[in-house]
């Protein structure tokens, strides 16, 4: 029984056969709410999927030796982690299975960002490693936050179970948390404005320059995924406790759908910082957040 | 022809990924260009996305006619793009050297060095027919599949029936040029 949960948590819902569409359908989401933003119509409903298929059927350069053998893995460790980063999470209640953790699903949630980094510096294009480097620098700027609200949002609840978590009663220092945890959310997501890493045009395409053909379309795929992961972790923490299976499925897609539309509206109504600039509101603004939600849940800890 | 060629097909023409090149060029059918991806042409209705690295594209967009020194990059960058891949050469220079021709300093047109397989003429092209011309690109995409370019002779967009334009005819081209610039007709509504 237990094994069924987990695979059936893993493959359908909110694993691939939900996450694969959503991928896509967030991705086109991202590019239609941009468009109506600049007075545009925008891509038609199924064009990320297109453009999934016809990179896979593009050739890609030859590579050879160890480098060669990383650049073709990256995307596919990046592509793997985001969806095991989907099926983690605590949709609905009571599923039972395979019960990963909160630290599992931040791990899961990081690698994608990780990859990318080591990507730029294995394709040794010059623009791939600009883009690295300023993954990193972002990488390091926002993840303190991130994993300070996220940890303030556990000790509050005393507990790393992503089940626990997703049920727990809604404080206003948890909503702090979550509102520490979607500021992170653009930088995560590499768009604007925090699209330092792969700032088009300005440094072609930073890491993922010396992609091409199915392995770019692992890449769209893992950001894709990323997007469902990152939203649905803000969505699963946001949600009422609801105990029918469909009504907690359709709040989750719902709370998805209007996280993706906010952060897409962000990104068509800004532009692109600079590093200085990501680095400096990273660590001097939404810090101060983070250390008052954490100081805060510690100190009620102590307090209990 | 089994599904997964047809998908492949139906993909590979509502997704043309395109990366410009300028080898030369005034700047006039650059700006065109970029026009025909804001709101008033909106080309990314028809699934066109301006890359940043030639390795993501299918189509590879040429102003210019061709000087000494891009000679070489436009090799470099033709060799970038991974297959299959097609060419559209925008605006009289790349075609015929335009009114550059017998320049000391060129090196044209664009087909001496690299297969074209299409031509949009004007100086500078409307952004209709730039998007006409990427979207017959995108089609003979679809069409070749993972063959080499063939040696079919390139296709010369023109909007508004003028349809004798001559590839190699200086003339011919700009009033090709002139026809296109006075029609206001719009290809793709937006």
């Amino acid at each position: 029984m237990n094994l069924t949960t987990a695979l059936a948590r893993f493959l359908i819902f909110p694993g691939l056969l939900f996450a694969l569409p959503a991928a896509w359908f967030f991705l086109w989401v991202e590019r239609k709410a941009v468009a109506r933003m600049q007075g545009r119509f925008g891509p038609p409903f199924m064009q990320p999927f297109f453009d999934f298929i016809k990179l896979l059927g593009k050739s890609t350069p030859p590579r050879s030796g160890i480098a060669g053998l990383l650049m073709r893995a990256w995307p596919l460790i990046a592509v793997s982690a985001a969806a095991g980063a989907v099926g983690l999470l605590p949709v609905l209640p009571a599923s039972g299975g395979f019960e990963g953790d909160l630290i599992l699903l931040l791990a899961l949630l990081e690698l994608p960002s990780m990859c990318i980094i080591a990507a730029g510096f294995s394709s040794r294009s010059i623009f791939g490693e600009i883009g690295s480097a300023r993954e990193a620098a972002l990488s390091v700027s926002y993840n303190v936050v991130f994993l300070l609200a996220i940890v303030s949002i556990a000790a509050s609840q005393h507990t790393f179970r992503l089940e626990a978590l997703a049920q727990a009663p809604a404080t206003p220092l948890y909503w702090l948390g979550i509102l520490a945890i979607a500021v992170c959310l653009p930088a995560k997501l590499h768009i604007n404005p925090f699209s330092l890493p792969n700032a088009e045009q300005e440094i072609y395409s930073g890491p993922i320059t010396e992609y091409a053909g199915p392995e770019l379309a692992m890449w769209e795929l893992s950001h894709g995924l990323e997007w469902v992961a990152a939203t649905g972790l803000v969505a699963t923490l946001a949600a009422p406790h609801l105990t029918t299976w469909w009504l907690a499925a359709l709040v989750f897609i719902l709370l998805s759908f209007a996280v993706v539309f906010l952060l897409s509206v962000v990104a068509a109504a800004t532009a692109r910082l600079q590093i200085d600039t990501t680095v400096r509101f990273y660590w001097q603004c939404t810090l101060i957040f983070a250390v008052l939600a954490i100081s805060s849940a510690l100190f009620m800890r102590l307090r209990s | 022809m089994n599904l997964w060629n047809k998908l492949m097909c139906y993909s590979r023409r509502h997704s043309p990924w395109i990366f410009h090149m300028n080898s030369g060029s005034c700047n006039g059918c650059d700006i065109e260009l970029v026009a025909s991806l804001s709101p008033r042409y909106d080309a990314e209705q028809l699934g066109v996305r301006l890359e940043g690295s030639p390795r993501h594209a299918d189509i590879l967009c040429i102003t210019g006619p061709v000087t000494h020194n891009s000679v070489e990059a436009i090799k470099t960058v033709y060799s970038q793009v991974c297959g299959p891949k097609a060419v559209v050469a925008i605006g009289s220079c790349p075609a015929t050297t335009n009114v550059f021709i017998d320049s000391r300093t060129l090196d044209g047109p664009l087909d001496k060095h690299v297969p074209v397989d299409v031509f949009v003429p004007g100086c500078p092209p409307r952004p209709d027919a730039i998007i006409q011309g990427v979207a017959r690109a995108a089609e003979i995409l679809a069409a070749r599949g993972n063959t080499a370019p063939a040696a079919a002779p390139p296709e010369v967009i023109s909007i508004g029936g003028a349809s004798n334009c001559e590839a190699n005819c200086h003339v011919a081209s700009v009033a090709s040029a002139q026809h296109t610039a006075a029609s206001a007709q719009s290809e793709v509504q937006p």
